[in-house]
């Protein structure tokens, strides 16, 4: 029974995926793509036609908005790759990957916005940096005129995405080494005399490369079509595509819905060729990499290199903190002018009024990041316990499906998807924001749970149902109790992306549910730096508490017994 | 005989006022929820809308959950979203702070309810003659199909310690921009304030204002413009950041303002300044002005959409907005320090008093020195002027 039941159940759960994750993606591409080809009868538009392309192509700045956006995309995805890869190269033999894990993840919870937010304030001419140094050493009584947020090259940008990528790529790196056995190889390369760096660059690298090449193009997608960290800290004359569609679909000219539409398959169209891309360059630096090695040469420079990116990476840690420190600063000041280094007078005036929003919103990113999590959490459970029941191998075609709504940009079918939801009669609601938000909460969680799931150790299952023990009980009292950390940092990354979630929350809620990233981003286009200080303080707070649970309730759970950590090795 | 006549009386009394019918309304609107989308960036205004909420609830059990909106278009793209989906009731925006190019593209569309203004009681304080302030938005023909609720007027602002002589027209205003490169902006065209700033310029230069009022046509555009782009051409590289990119708003100039980063700032309402400065977030010696020439002025209003859920309630909240009281409110520099939209004429000795009694403030204009108003130019202008100038200046 339980093999067919096994099989039901994850049939069930591939069902629910089909239906809910998959199916309104497909449906908001089509009606997207229908609308990019002059079919929006909401409008008055029937029927096939280019005219919206072309239409595309005669808005200003449409050809500079897609060159900034690859620009972007890809320098920012390689930077923060490769300092991934060569701090970890200097940083693996010297933490624990547990230790790196756990200073790493709280990063990881913090939101685009909020970061970019006290980013644009720490680094702008009028920021903090140059408050620091203002005027003693620089002379400046007022700020220069020098661009450095918004800088039409997008530097800024790039900055901000390498600050938030990095944590992630390191820690899916240390995740990657972990399955590689690290000592042995490296040991062999320095027995035949090469530098440890380059044992690193050369063997070490590819294996894990090889592994973390679907974070890579989720990390690339995500960086190709961010809209709130591009608002922000991004070139504005032009923007960057996804930016400029976003105005476009909210233009007062409703015409204007249909070069969106066109932008919007564009997008697709730039991700899936900057995907394209990045394969060939992939293939060539195999190629150049083995003709390297071939020479066999003993290069020092490799360390060298190693230890930069450490230092580069330490030097953005350090900047993201300042950033998060400028928001909770901010949020406590009442006035601050340059050049002061510290706010004149401080006050809680924006802390004291929970009423005039931030405690509605507070409640609302709450109860829908609950609400997400506890169902992408059940969906995994019982995609996982489908395939230990079934005795069915992991499906790689299954997990694909849980990375489309990660590769697909949002932008390309959220207005899609809007239209889809409204016509079932379920839009402006917290329940068709929970379900938007959850297709993007799900896949991370399936993501963080399934490996500390299957390497499990069988045995303990086993001595179970030796005792007796059914499936189901076998479940709640073996399974779920030894995998209680992995499931908490499965929830605590699930509630993280639900609280960053932006465009959702705002084309599926109407706009009539606001959430503390909805605000921040709102707030962040007006002039009280201090009421956006508190809202991004409370929206990087709330996952932050997220993690901390997941670190601190097994420890206490699990005190009197260190061995069931629930973590593999 | 006698109670004929009374009922006659009674029903010429009651029936001009519709007060039935307004009865009726507000017994409607008691316990519903209005989703008034307003644009959220700033804080006294959502404050001003929280209030508001508690007002409407004590006097009729009316509710009022702003929808914060980053542009006033969103709320327009969601109704035409849900026109697309076919749900013509019970639709999610029931009230929308709007005017100018959204009104024209949502009435034109037929996205609005209405005519709705004059079964508002209140609608008696307003003067709706033809071509008056109330009556008009941005030469569109309002026709009772959104009611006013604020009074906007363009201002510059400008730090008072760091400049003495602030320029007074367009022409200085170049000339000071000249003499101190870097330190004058303006919000991005595709923002409101913005595309304002290159209205009152193009009032002020061009040779024909008379077209202004009516709608922008290919064939005079290029003309009636021409001395806008030249004294643009010239403005451009002396703003900061050489013009090649703006803040996105006036509330962000604002902030540039205090930060020091730009000298001179602007707004659309006379009163952001004084207000600023007592929320700590310009310095005590900003001054809000206007130009000596006049600047455009326009009334603010909030429309309700064809499928709106909780018409009765957003008729009754547009019905309290426009009381006396609530007015005099909003005009305090305290809380809004928008001027009132009522016709000083047709309010009582009472209601006048209330407004005497607003507090003053040095950074607070007079009305002498705010200048005359000008009236909008037709949106069309607005639009065109965007596009031009989006195409002549974006890569």
């Amino acid at each position: 029974m339980t093999r067919a039941g096994g099989r039901w159940l994850r049939g069930l759960v591939l069902a629910v995926v089909m239906l809910g994750l998959v199916l309104p993606i497909a449906a908001g591409l089509w009606e997207t793509l229908a609308a990019a080809f002059g079919h929006l009868p909401a409008i008055g538009e029937t029927g096939a036609s280019l005219d919206p392309w072309r239409r595309l192509l005669d808005l200003p700045g449409v050809v500079t908005s897609v060159k900034l956006t690859l620009w972007t995309g890809l320098a920012s995805t390689a930077i923060a790759l490769l300092l991934a890869l060569g701090a970890a190269g200097w940083a693996h033999r010297r933490f624990g990957p547990r230790a790196l894990g756990r200073v790493l993840t709280p990063f990881l919870a913090v939101p685009h916005a909020a970061l970019a937010i006290g980013l644009a304030f720490v680094i702008m001419p009028s920021g903090w940096i140059a408050r620091a140094i203002s005027p003693w050493a620089t002379g400046w009584d007022l700020p220069p005129d020098l661009a450095i947020v918004n800088d039409p090259a997008g530097l800024a940008l790039i900055l901000g995405l390498v600050i938030k990528e990095l944590p992630f790529f390191l820690l899916v790196t240390l995740a990657a080494l972990a399955q590689i056995p690290v000592g042995s190889q490296m040991r062999a390369g320095r027995a035949i005399g090469y530098p440890p760096a380059q044992v690193w660059a050369f063997v070490i690298v590819p294996q894990v490369y090889a592994q973390i090449r679907l974070p890579v193009y989720v990390v690339l997608s995500f960086a190709l079509s961010v809209v709130d960290m591009a608002i922000i800290l991004g070139p504005s004359n032009p923007p960057v595509l996804a930016v400029a569609m976003t105005r476009w679909f909210l233009a007062p000219d409703s015409g204007l819905i249909l070069p969106a539409s066109a932008a919007a398959m564009t997008q697709a169209l730039i991700v899936v060729g900057a995907i394209a891309l990045w394969r060939g360059a992939e293939a060539l630096i195999a190629v150049a990499g083995r003709a390297i090695l071939r020479q066999g040469r003993r290069r020092h420079a490799w360390a060298g290199a190693a230890r930069a990116s450490a230092g580069i990476a330490a030097t953005l840690f350090v900047l993201g903190l300042l950033s998060l420190a400028a928001l909770t600063v901010w949020s406590i000041a009442w006035r601050w002018s340059f050049p002061d280094m510290w706010p004149e007078t401080l006050s809680l005036h924006s802390w004291a009024r929970p009423g005039a929003g931030w405690g509605l919103a507070v409640l609302n990113t709450a109860v829908i990041g609950f609400a997400t999590t506890a169902l992408a959490l059940v969906l995994a459970v019982a995609w996982l316990e489908g395939e230990d029941r079934g005795g069915l191998a992991r499906a790689r075609w299954a997990e694909a499906l849980v990375y489309l709504p990660l590769i697909v940009p949002q932008v390309a079918f959220l207005f899609g998807l809007q239209v889809v939801f409204l016509r079932l009669g379920v839009s402006g609601g917290i329940g068709a924001v929970i379900w938007a938000q959850a297709l993007f909460v799900f896949p991370y969680v399936m993501i963080a749970l399934s490996d500390p799931w299957r390497a499990l150790d069988r045995r303990l299952l086993r001595a179970a149902a030796a005792l007796g023990a059914g499936p189901a009980r076998r479940l709640f009292a073996v399974k779920l109790p030894i995998l209680l950390r992995p499931l908490l940092t499965a929830a605590a990354i699930g509630f993280a992306v639900s609280v960053a979630q932006y465009l959702p929350t705002l084309f599926m809620g109407a706009g009539r549910v606001p959430t503390l990233t909805t605000e921040a981003v709102t707030l962040s286009s007006g002039s009280d730096r201090r009421v956006t200080g508190t809202y991004a303080t409370l929206q990087s707070a709330l996952p932050f508490l997220a993690y901390a649970a997941a670190f601190f309730i097994p420890a206490w759970v699990f005190r009197h017994r260190r061995a069931l950590s629930g973590e593999p090795g | 005989m006698r109670l004929p006549i009374l009922t006659a009386l009674l029903l010429a009394a009651a029936l001009p006022l519709g007060a039935e019918p307004w009865d009726d309304t507000v017994a409607a609107a008691r316990g519903q929820t209005v989703y008034w989308n307003a644009w959220g960036g700033d804080e006294r205004t959502n404050d001003f809308i929280a209030w508001a909420s508690d007002q409407v609830e004590a006097q009729y059990g009316v509710t009022i959950q702003q929808v914060k909106l980053t542009d006033t278009a969103e709320a327009v793209a969601r109704v035409i979203a849900e026109k697309a989906a076919g749900q013509d009731e019970a639709g999610t925006v029931d009230m929308i702070w709007i005017n100018g190019g959204n009104f024209l593209s949502m009435k034109e569309q037929g996205l609005l309810h209405g005519p709705f203004v004059t079964d508002l009681p209140n609608s008696r304080y307003l003067d709706l003659s033809p071509g008056s302030a109330a009556s008009v938005d941005f030469t569109v023909p309002v026709e009772g199909y959104e009611s006013p609720w604020r009074l906007a007027k363009f201002v510059l602002i400008h730090d008072s310690a760091r400049v003495d002589q602030p320029p007074m027209s367009m022409a200085e205003l170049l000339n000071w921009s000249k003499a101190n490169p870097g330190r004058f902006t303006h919000p991005a065209v595709s923002n409101f304030m913005g595309s304002t700033f290159l209205k009152q310029a193009l009032i002020e230069l061009t040779p024909d204002v008379a077209a202004l009022q009516e709608p922008a046509t290919d064939a005079n555009f290029d003309a009636v413009t021409a001395p806008l782009w030249a004294w643009y051409d010239e403005l451009r590289p002396t703003l900061w950041r050489g013009g090649e990119t703006f803040p996105e708003n006036a509330s962000v100039q604002e902030q540039m303002l205090n930060d020091g980063v730009v000298d001179i700032s602007m707004a659309f309402d006379p009163a952001s300044a004084a207000a600023a400065i007592e929320k700590g977030l310009l310095p005590e010696t900003a001054r809000a002005y206007g130009l000596r020439g006049g600047t455009i002025g326009n009334i603010s209003f909030v429309a309700i959409p064809y499928n709106a859920a909780h018409k009765e309630g957003a008729m009754v909240v547009a019905n309290f907005l426009l009381e006396p009281a609530t007015q005099a409110h909003a005009q305090d520099i305290g809380v809004l320090g928008s001027f009132s939209v009522l016709d000083p004429a047709r309010l009582g000795e009472a209601e006048r008093a209330a407004f005497y009694a607003l507090p003053t403030s040095p950074a607070l204009p007079t009305l002498e020195e705010l200048g005359p108003t000008l009236i909008e130019p037709h949106p069309s202008w607005m639009t065109m002027i965007a596009d031009a100038w989006a195409k002549r200046y974006t890569q």
